[in-house]
């Protein structure tokens, strides 16, 4: 039996942080340890500083100053909420110890590279990371596995990069833009591009190490800044220049929900890591000086 | 007819001199018609016949050597069986190679494109004749190049002797294009400059097309002339021309065809081979995504139906309006302004009116400063919009600027079109109060085609004025009009007369009655639109006398368009002011006019010239009959 029902109006965001007063271009959430530890956000914005906002509160506990006052444009944990990479325009990227309060830069490296691109972190073992970024220099890491690179280019093609020969394995023109974005699902071996024009790109990488496009998805504005899927699996999000926040179904691609509360571009969409589904949250950073979170599809 | 064999030593000045007293007779078409083809067969292999046909023709005497060789050259069905028939006739004979070399090509344009290139084909055949093909190119080059011919020579002979040049061309060979490039090039820079110069787009348009052909040939390498154009049929055909098909293709039709069905069959070979080298990007099969939707379908969607493409706002205000185009460092809102600016200005007339005329300047002023779709249009819309709201003062500032320094051509003709369209829009009862603004006419003065009948003089006049105007909006064709009071006619006298005031006053800048003849043609044809919106208002007795005293100053002016300009403002007198007022106030002047449309009728090199000369006194004749009928 088939019940017609009518499409609800989209939510409104579950609450909203103010206070970093420059625009916000990465964020990153760390929401997976357990009681009595608070769950973080963390924000980087064009001022240099990265916000460490508590979730419980929905206030800034600390506020760190590493790059210069240069524009933060990637923030990442490794691990725990402890140990957090940041990387600026001020072509460095740190590492940070917060443990106990502590707001320390115990390490860094400087790219030699001002572009936009951000840096990316696998973890090969226990304690054991690998860090990928666009830089003149390269060292050849040493690692056990055959650990894969897919990397987004300005000319609009994804390129698939074996990294223990050093080699490009595939690559693929999805667009006629500089990918703005990009993220992966290795479950499915399906990855999903954006770029400033106005078609979303879904591509798949099959047993040959190939990439081949599945699907393109038209969008009604254009310009994508970022794209993330959530860890389970099931919704992706997008922010874009349009100020609107998409959700997709990331099986098909099915239109979700537009979340539309930003008044200018949305830079940074990120997904929680809670353990508890009911608590997972999404957050999106924009150039309004404010992050909105929401809390969408935590049923599935 | 008929021939003796070889072998014999016989003499054929007998037959030499009948064919040539028939042709001279006038009957080149029932002899030729039997000997041509007959010719043609027997010389096809023949030596001997070739050599009796050339002493056919070469005996014939000077006096009918003319009617001889024309007809050869029109019956002949190709360039190389007038090389079998003739010989090399035009070199021994001096009154062919005057035919063939200077009257046919400079003194007659009635040939078709056949016989042209049967004509040139054959000096090109020989190497005795190529000596005269070059000769021949460089007399239609200077022909081509002179300004007197371009302006008074009729566009069709003008089109004759491009398409001669073209078909030259085609003929000619590398080195001896050398040989003669530094002439090609001179001829080519002088004769561009007097085509560019005129104001009948046609010539405009023949003149770029050979530039642009002599261009291509002698700069193989390096980069080329190019003109833009309207490309059609005539132009493509012209083009096509410049390529000579095969030497010895007999009959070019169905050797075309042929040619034509095997690229067509090479074609799908290269794409298939092609879709098999390149890896397609394979779509993934339907069949898993079906099994998938499934689980999807446990996520609802929300409602997306405020999902719509972002726009920037445009100002509500007019006040706002002049901020953003005189200072706004915003593009996308001086973009949005721009777009929304006419329909502001429609809907806040009273605003308008407060702000009429300084608005008016700093759109005329106004330059692109993005690339936005139509431009030209939206601006013409605005200005047209302002004119209309608060004609009077915007009018007298328009008309003011019209004959002002420092302003480009583009921004004189602009405001003659916005005059027009104002006018238009004002003459015209108000239906439903919007015109509505469907699709847009192709920017562009098309000239008159060839009209037939007489009778329908005033379908043609209202043609005539359609297709001179630059119309980027119709107005709505139907019929339903509620009446009204004719706006115009409070406003027609502030529209036409600065305009008609300093015509012969130069400036610095402007001189209409010297370079700027291009301005003048579109002023007199402006003020005929003019005269012509100008029926049935109180002034309209006043303006026809000032544009006839007008037209009689300007009755001599050497450019063809702006000739035709004139005479429409005689047809548009004849049709706005009342019969009766012609005769009481007017007589005088429509005396003169009329002896000069008889001029212009016998005299004139211009065929639309001397067709709306008739037209005129056509009319004439039909205003007397319809006084004379009226009992007084």
């Amino acid at each position: 039996m088939f019940i017609a029902r009518m499409a609800l109006p989209p939510p409104d965001p579950q609450f909203v942080l103010r206070g970093t007063g420059a625009a916000i271009h990465t964020l990153h959430f760390s929401c997976g340890s357990q009681e009595p530890a608070v769950p973080v956000l963390f924000s980087g914005s064009e001022n240099g500083f990265i916000h460490v906002w508590n979730l419980k509160t929905h206030r800034v506990d600390t506020a760190l100053d590493g790059h210069g006052r240069k524009s933060v444009y990637c923030v990442e944990t490794m691990g725990g909420k402890d140990q957090l990479l940041s990387q600026g325009r001020d072509q460095r990227i740190c590492l940070w110890d917060l443990a106990e309060g502590r707001t320390a830069v115990t390490d860094s490296v400087c790219t030699e590279n001002v572009g936009f691109c951000r840096c990316s972190l696998l973890k090969v073992a226990q304690g054991r990371w690998l860090m990928a970024m666009a830089a003149k220099a390269l060292e050849e890491p040493s690692c056990g596995s055959q650990p894969l690179l897919l990397a987004g280019y300005e000319d609009g093609s994804v390129v698939l990069w074996n990294m223990s020969m050093g080699k490009a394995l595939s690559q693929l023109v999805c667009h006629q833009e500089p990918v703005m974005s990009l993220d992966f699902d290795s479950e499915k071996a399906k990855g999903i591009s954006g770029s400033s024009e106005k078609v979303l790109s879904i591509w798949s990488l099959n047993e040959q190490q190939n990439l081949q496009v599945y699907k393109t998805h038209k969008l009604v504005n254009a310009g994508i800044c970022d794209i993330t899927i959530r860890p389970d699996k099931k919704i992706l999000a997008t922010g874009g220049w349009d100020h609107r926040i998409r959700i997709f179904g990331w099986k098909n691609l099915k239109p979700l929900a537009v979340l539309d509360y930003h008044t200018a571009s949305v830079h940074a969409v990120s997904f929680s890591d809670h353990k508890i589904p009911s608590e997972r949250l999404l957050a999106a950073g924009s150039k309004d000086h404010r992050i909105s979170i929401w809390s969408i599809y935590t049923q599935t | 007819v008929c021939f003796i064999p070889g072998g014999l030593d016989c003499s054929i000045s007998f037959i030499s001199h009948v064919l040539g007293k028939v042709c001279v007779h006038g009957r080149q078409k029932e002899i030729l018609s039997v000997l041509v083809p007959r010719l043609t067969d027997l010389t096809k292999s023949d030596c001997i016949w070739q050599r009796i046909c050339w002493r056919l023709v070469e005996c014939v005497p000077d006096r009918w050597m003319e009617a001889v060789v024309l007809g050869f050259v029109q019956r002949a069905p190709g360039a190389d069986v007038l090389s079998r028939l003739l010989g090399n006739l035009v070199v021994k004979n001096k009154k062919a190679q005057f035919v063939v070399t200077q009257k046919m090509l400079l003194l007659q344009y009635g040939h078709t494109t056949a016989v042209l290139q049967n004509l040139l084909g054959y000096l090109a055949l020989d190497s005795l004749r190529r000596a005269l093909l070059i000769k021949v190119l460089k007399e239609l080059l200077e022909t081509w190049g002179s300004s007197s011919a371009v302006k008074h020579s009729p566009p069709e002979q003008q089109q004759y002797i491009s398409k001669a040049i073209l078909i030259c061309l085609s003929h000619l060979k590398e080195p001896e294009i050398e040989s003669c490039r530094q002439e090609l090039l001179t001829s080519m820079m002088e004769g561009v400059k007097c085509h560019l110069d005129s104001n009948l787009p046609q010539i405009r348009r023949l003149g770029m097309i050979v530039a642009e052909s002599i261009s291509s040939k002698i700069n193989t390498d390096g980069p080329v002339l190019k003109f833009q154009y309207e490309e059609d049929d005539e132009a493509r055909e012209l083009k096509s021309l410049l390529v000579q098909t095969p030497p010895f293709c007999v009959v070019p039709g169905p050797r075309d065809d042929d040619r034509n069905d095997k690229t067509d069959a090479a074609l799908p070979g290269e794409l298939e081979s092609n879709k098999k080298s390149h890896p397609a990007a394979p779509v993934k099969p339907e069949e898993e995504s079906d099994a998938e939707l499934d689980s999807d379908d446990d996520l609802i969607p929300y409602d997306m139906s405020e999902d719509k493409e972002l726009k920037t706002k445009a100002p509500v205000y007019i006040r706002d309006c002049i901020e953003v185009l005189t200072g706004s460092e915003d593009v996308d809102k001086w973009e949005a302004t721009v777009k929304a600016l006419e329909s502001l200005v429609r809907k806040n007339p009273a605003a308008t009116r407060e702000v009429s005329v300084e608005l008016a300047k700093i759109v005329l002023h106004l330059e692109e400063k993005t690339c936005i779709e139509g431009f030209v249009e939206l601006r013409q819309r605005a200005q047209v919009a302002i004119l209309t709201t608060d004609p009077i003062p915007v009018a007298k500032y328009l008309t003011s600027q019209f004959y002002s320094l420092n302003y480009s051509l583009r921004q004189r003709v602009d405001i003659l079109d916005v005059l027009v369209l104002a006018a238009q829009e004002l003459s015209y009862p108000k239906s439903h109060g919007k015109t509505k603004h469907s699709d847009a006419q192709k920017p562009c003065i098309q000239l008159l085609p060839g009209s037939d009948s007489s009778k329908d003089w005033r379908t043609i006049v209202d043609e005539r004025i359609k297709n001179k105007t630059r119309r980027f909006a119709m107005g709505q064709s139907q019929v339903e009009r509620a009446s009204g009071p004719n706006e115009f006619n409070s406003v027609a006298g502030h529209f036409f007369f600065p305009l008609i005031q300093h015509f012969d006053r130069p400036l610095t800048t402007f001189d209409l009655l010297g370079e700027d003849h291009f301005v003048l043609g579109r002023l007199v044809h402006t003020l005929a639109i003019l005269m012509y919106l100008a029926v049935n208002t109180m002034g309209v007795t006043a303006m026809g006398k000032a544009l006839l005293e007008f037209v009689w100053a300007l009755r001599f002016h050497t450019d063809s368009y702006v000739r035709q300009g004139l005479l429409s403002c005689i047809s548009s007198v004849l049709l706005s002011v009342p019969a009766e007022c012609l005769l009481e106030d007017v007589t005088e002047e429509l005396l003169e006019a009329q002896s000069w449309l008889g001029d212009v009728v016998e005299k004139d090199p211009d065929g639309d010239c001397r067709r709306l000369a008739l037209q005129n006194l056509l009319l004439m004749e039909n205003l007397k009959k319809k006084l004379q009928t009226v009992p007084s």
